[in-house]
């Protein structure tokens, strides 16, 4: 039923970490693997090596400038995928009942065997996290790796969601957001983490942190009085040179 | 958003043909036999023609049942629910005129509520999206709706109240474009809220996830059909308005009637066209596009 839960016991999700993502994509090469092989119909490709390759993928990786009024400007990586929202708009839109909030741990997921491709769901998500396969023709979403997290043919390690086991920068967290005391709940609370697009009202479990603030131009470095220059005057050939140039005409600068 | 010419035809002409087995239904005195079978077939044609044509545009047709499921939380549920529901109602109430040349009167006024009640359904299909600014309003099925009932009266044969009509209709459609143009801005997503990273600076988005487009953006941002949109919507007012009650004003012909009716239609497909290209998602914002 596309009715949303009015509760779930708990809200499985990711904390994904914008100062320490390095934007490599590795989360979206993993996700791309693991939901290939593993669960519902596998995320194809259309003409991989054409002029114009284009395929489906739950996981996608952007990349923002931001620039300060004052400083440099700075690169964040922004990897973005289904945030598992409560009050998830593509699930109470489906004709069909294919989408479903799971009311056990408030997984987002269709059924793909009554998946009709209408795309409605992809045109609610204001995240993009929706692609309807071309090759399959059903909507194709995160799914959490519900096929590994509650797997226990897997080793322990590897019961977790793909891109949060391959990220190599420990940029991705999995928990129980709706314990407060859980790591990811705490790691939120620390740095200050975010929803994206608060306005729109679709209340997601997974949340951002913000990216730690960098060294500006005008800061006075620590070392800088270790680093003065030795020698203030020049001597020997180089001086000889600065005052010959100096008596040319044309001046200097 | 992506203009499919699938959705646009469907919209164009069930709405169409569901304002004309309105009017059929509210009729105190409807045609009968032969004549009432070409108006009814007319209606059904453009009613069933338009649902058909949306159900082909599935990638999953032949599980199109289940779209009469989830009618308590899904708009396109009820609009198929709905829909079939009208189509029944008013199905029983043209074969007895045709066969019986009896008229129901009180079936005929609940097929004419079912039947803008579709109207109503499909139009809350685009209304419902927060995602899309420009058709979260109360005027997108005001205006499906005005769209739908002087289709229906022009069809009918109607002349007095079709020109009424015509001129109620191009205001609504005036009134839904200058609200349309600022409905973006003033719904508050931005690429800073998006991200949330408006607080360091001013942003810009600096390479896109993968070097062609995806899904999202042939789907989403459809930017190649807004460069004529002014243009479009003259042309679109009169086709749709103008010329039709031109045309009426005239000293009344067939000729004249059925060039109104083409004409307007034309109009209303146009401006539907329009409402797909020029609306914009806020996924957009994601890729720095609209």
């Amino acid at each position: 039923m596309t009715d949303l839960p009015t509760e779930t016991t708990r809200k499985l999700g990711l904390v994904i970490d914008l100062d320490t993502c390095v934007g490599c994509h590795a989360c979206a090469i993993s996700c791309k693997g693991w939901n290939t092989e593993n669960y519902g119909a596998p995320l194809s490709d259309q003409a991989p090596y054409g002029d114009a390759p284009s395929g489906t993928f739950l996981n996608r990786i952007h990349s923002y400038e931001v620039l300060p009024e004052d400083g440099p400007a700075q690169t964040v990586h922004f990897p973005k995928s289904c945030l598992h929202c409560e009050n998830a708009p593509c699930v109470t839109v489906c004709p069909t009942g294919a989408s479903y909030k799971r009311a056990e741990d408030g997984i987002v997921l269709v059924n793909e065997d009554a998946c009709i491709g209408c795309g409605l769901c992809a045109w609610a998500c204001p995240y993009g996290a929706r692609e309807m396969d071309a090759a399959e023709g059903v909507m194709k979403k995160c799914t959490l790796c519900v096929d590994r997290i509650y797997n226990e043919n897997l080793p322990e390690e590897d019961r977790t969601p793909a891109c949060v086991r391959t990220c190599p920068s420990g940029a991705r967290h999995f928990g129980d957001l709706g314990d407060p005391e859980s790591d990811v709940s705490q790691l939120v609370e620390k740095r200050g983490g975010f929803d994206l697009m608060p306005e729109q009202g679709t209340a997601p479990v997974n949340k951002y942190l913000p990216p730690r603030s960098r060294d500006s131009w005008n800061e006075e470095s620590v070392l800088a009085p270790f680093l003065e220059p030795v020698a203030e005057d020049t001597r020997g050939f180089l001086s000889w040179l600065d005052r010959a140039l100096d008596k040319l005409p044309g001046g200097s600068d | 958003m992506h203009p499919a010419p699938s959705v646009i035809i469907f919209t164009t002409l069930s709405g169409l043909g569901f304002g004309l087995l309105a009017f059929l239904g509210l009729d105190p005195t409807p045609p009968t036999g032969w004549a009432a079978f070409a108006f009814f077939f007319v209606g059904y044609a453009l009613s069933v023609g338009g649902l058909l044509a949306s159900a082909f545009h599935l990638a999953h047709p032949e599980r199109a049942l289940l779209a009469f499921s989830q009618w308590r939380t899904s708009w396109l549920s009820r609009e198929a629910v709905v829909a079939v529901a009208a189509l029944s109602v008013t199905g029983i109430y043209a074969a007895a005129l045709i066969f019986v040349g009896f008229h129901i009167n009180w079936l005929g006024w609940i097929g004419a509520a079912l039947t803008l009640l579709a109207v109503f359904t499909t139009s809350m299909i685009y209304a419902q999206l927060a995602t899309v600014p420009r058709w979260k309003t109360p005027l997108t099925p005001l205006l499906f709706l005005s769209f739908s009932i002087t289709g229906g009266a022009l069809l009918s044969g109607r002349v007095d109240l079709s020109i009424g009509l015509l001129v109620f209709t191009a205001l609504m459609q005036i009134l839904w474009w200058v609200r349309g143009d600022r409905a973006f801005a003033q719904s508050g997503t931005t690429l800073a809220t998006a991200t949330g990273l408006g607080d360091g600076g001013t942003l810009r988005s600096l390479a896109p996830p993968h070097s062609s487009p995806n899904y999202l953006m042939r789907e989403f941002v459809h930017v190649v059909g807004r460069r004529h949109a002014r243009k479009l919507r003259v042309i679109s007012l009169l086709l749709m308005a103008v010329l039709p009650i031109g045309l009426l004003a005239l000293p009344f012909s067939h000729g004249f009637a059925i060039l109104a009716v083409l004409s307007h239609v034309a109009g209303v497909a146009t401006s539907r066209w329009l409402f797909f290209a020029e609306a914009e998602h806020v996924v957009g914002l994601y890729y720095g596009m609209r």
